[in-house]
């Protein structure tokens, strides 16, 4: 197959902070550097790795750092990291929204970009002129539109909208509508990010099966970022993990996906370091463990528990947690009243414990998200007390020989539900 | 693979005078659109609608005939006041109408170019050929104006074959506007300042250009030893408005053919050079706008 992108050594550079004066003098010293002097820019070579969130010295950070990589013509490749690892920067250099500081990129044929949807929707214009419009920017020409327009029209299910004004629509309707056109721009590269979160699930179901389609049907290539690895996984056939704005992992995606969610950190303990008196309730410490042993082992259950201070009456007291799969699907759910329907403690200190039975979740990454709150006002247990661990499968005999395939990795439940079987002939 | 083969290449910086007609050529559509849309959009949930267009310069020639020609009492030579001021107001505000458009371009959609590509001039493009709406329209005004003068005979003055270079001089009027309008578009992405200092030089550009008075009133006039109507007709915009006049109007007499040559000289440099710039800038203003 054909090469369809190509990145060669790609690299952007964001100057962090305000443009102020400051841009000015580092303007003038670049222009005198560069172009009188002869040298190397040299704003350039101080730029620092992207780590949101350790405090660097520099002005200047590399949003993308030396990436290279190649896409095969009709291949759909998932781009995944972390917020700020460079994904949607690299999407917006193919797109050409902004240049590439240092490196090429080459592709063959058009490049459609749903970078977000509904771009260049004017609110007097009706859903007709706007289908035009918004055609017109992705680099449709007219007759190209009208040729589509019933299909477009068709797939939005926006029909009986088409010629009122857009600022009339609901937001969801516009999303259907941005996509519809994008969607029929057939181009031979698409670049989509995150336009799958918008929408009620019927339109999720048939924006992913049009993608699919263009993807598999048609033969184009696709380069898509999401953060919904179930989308990726579904999707996708290779997949380029980003980090810091480098390239930290690239293979086939059900590799890349295990590679990324094994870099998520893993936290299976919360102690609240000082717990606010004049908060009516206070999450003082929760952990997960498994019952015995370090690790935790599919065949062994798995202990949940947590201490919470009440600091005041509350009519109607909410204290449970769910657990999440690694694709943030909600698997289960657990109250401190299952047992007695109570809806309120009196003031004290209360320790919790929870017990997730053995050959209940099978292999994967699990997050437990706390619940302390008072029901319908608020919740006591913020982000940073999301706990996390990973389940392993202890007894070699239960791995499936097709296990392989991530998708029967990560079923989320592996139940020990055989009773028994006989040999009846 | 050779490099043929790749039909998108891109790289950190546009060589010089790598413009792209062929892709703009190719986003002829979007320009239409764009032109139609400006001109939808522009008077949506308005009575009047494009009579606004004429009632703004009936209202503007009024003020002026009371300020400069009452108050002042410029001469206008020796035509009617009314269709002096009309011509003037006409011709300048398509160009200062375009001025100011294109000359935020990259600032006021900057939400659409941070979110997908198509070449950045359809923009300013779309811009200056949508106002020739608003401009025919005006000029209709101005026509309906001269014949009701011709038929109660106040005109002395008579149309003459300089008219017939009206649609050069008013591609003159467009191209000058653009190229000045991407120039100012592509310098203030990054500093602000510029926007300011610039609405206010398009105001004072008005009165170094002859609207509200004829360029024959600067005929005697010496400023360091410099004719003044020498150094008005360095700003390229004197010499289509006072051909305009004179073809249109018989106003004072015709600017010669020396300086007309100058400023069509002038608004292609102008073009290349704010096209070059502009084409510099686009690559990477989202960074900094």
């Amino acid at each position: 197959m054909a090469t369809a992108i190509e990145f060669d050594n790609i690299s952007k550079q964001y100057r962090l902070g305000l443009v102020s004066t400051k841009t000015l003098s580092h303007d003038l010293k670049r222009w005198w550097t560069v172009n009188v002097r002869g040298k190397e820019d040299p704003y350039l070579k101080i730029g620092e790795t992207n780590d949101r969130s350790t405090k660097g010295g520099s002005d200047y950070v590399w949003a993308l750092r030396d990436i290279d990589f190649k896409v095969e013509q009709g291949d759909v490749v998932g781009i995944i990291g972390k917020n700020g690892a460079g994904k949607s920067t690299l999407l917006k250099l193919l797109s050409r929204v902004t240049g590439p500081t240092t490196g090429t990129i080459k592709a063959r044929g058009r490049i459609g970009s749903l970078l977000e949807v509904g771009t260049g929707f004017h609110q007097e214009m009706t859903g007709r002129e706007n289908i035009y419009m918004n055609g017109a920017i992705l680099g449709m020409t007219k007759a190209e539109i009208t040729r589509k327009l019933d299909e477009i029209v068709d797939f939005s299910g926006c029909e009986r909208y088409i010629d009122t004004p857009v600022k009339r629509y609901s937001s969801g309707m516009m999303v259907r509508l941005g996509f519809a056109v994008a969607a029929h721009l057939d181009p031979e590269i698409l670049v989509v990010d995150e336009v799958l979160a918008v929408g009620d699930a019927e339109f999720q179901k048939k924006a992913i099966g049009k993608m699919q389609d263009v993807s598999q049907g048609e033969g184009r290539t696709v380069l898509f970022v999401s953060h919904n690895m179930a989308s990726v996984q579904r999707l996708c056939h290779h997949g380029v993990l980003l980090a810091n704005g480098q390239i930290s992992f690239m293979g086939n995606i059900s590799d890349t996906i295990h590679n990324y969610l094994s870099t998520q950190i893993i936290q299976s303990a919360y102690n609240n370091k000082n717990p606010k008196e004049t908060d009516k309730l206070n999450l003082l410490w929760a952990k997960v463990s498994p019952s015995k042993g370090d690790a935790f082992f599919n065949d062994t259950a798995i202990d949940v528990s947590f201490c919470v201070r009440i600091n005041d009456n509350i009519g109607s007291l909410v204290i449970g947690f769910n657990i999440y799969s690694s694709f943030q699907h909600p698997l289960a759910r657990a109250d401190y009243n299952d047992l007695d329907g109570r809806a309120t403690l009196e003031r004290g200190v209360y320790e919790f414990h929870f017990r997730i039975p053995p050959h209940t979740l099978s292999e994967g990454d699990y997050t437990i998200v706390l619940d302390v709150a008072e029901k319908n006002v608020k919740n006591y247990a913020g982000d940073e007390t999301v706990l996390s661990f990973r389940v392993d499968i202890n007894d070699q005999s239960n791995i499936n020989a097709f296990s392989e395939n991530i998708d029967l990795k990560s079923s989320i439940v592996r139940g020990l539900w055989l009773v028994d079987y006989n040999k009846i002939h | 693979m050779n490099e043929e083969k790749w039909t998108t290449v891109i790289k950190p910086k546009n060589k010089l005078f790598e413009v792209n007609i062929r892709e703009l050529w190719d986003y002829r559509d979007l320009i239409s659109l764009f032109i139609k849309r400006n001109i939808i959009t522009q008077y949506k949930q308005t009575i009047l609608g494009p009579l606004w267009f004429v009632v703004q310069p009936a209202l503007t020639v009024i003020m002026y005939m009371i300020v400069f020609g009452g108050i002042a009492g410029i001469p206008t030579d020796g035509v009617p006041r009314p269709l002096f001021y009309l011509a003037g107001t006409c011709m300048w505000n398509y160009f200062s109408e375009c001025l100011t458009k294109t000359s935020n371009t990259f600032v006021t959609n900057s939400n659409i170019f941070g979110k997908v590509y198509f070449p950045r001039l359809t923009m300013p493009i779309s811009d200056v050929l949508s106002n020739l709406l608003r401009f025919s329209i005006q000029f209709g005004f101005f026509v309906l104006i001269y014949i009701i003068y011709a038929i109660i005979g106040d005109l002395e003055a008579h149309l003459n074959w300089y008219a017939l270079m009206f649609p050069l001089l008013v591609m003159m009027m467009a191209g000058l506007a653009l190229g000045f309008g991407i120039l100012i578009s592509s310098m203030t992405t990054k500093y602000r300042d510029l926007q300011v200092l610039f609405s206010f030089i398009v105001q004072l550009w008005m009165y170094a250009t002859p609207i509200v008075y004829p360029l024959s009133q600067t005929k005697s006039m010496f400023w360091a030893g410099i004719p003044v109507h020498k150094l008005m007709c360095l700003n390229p915009v004197t010499p289509v408005i006072e051909t305009f006049k004179y073809g249109f109007l018989g106003a004072g007499e015709f600017i010669g053919w020396r300086w007309l040559i100058y400023s069509f000289v002038f608004m292609w440099v102008l073009l290349g050079l704010g096209v070059v710039v502009f084409n510099r800038v686009q690559k990477s203003f989202m960074d900094t706008v």
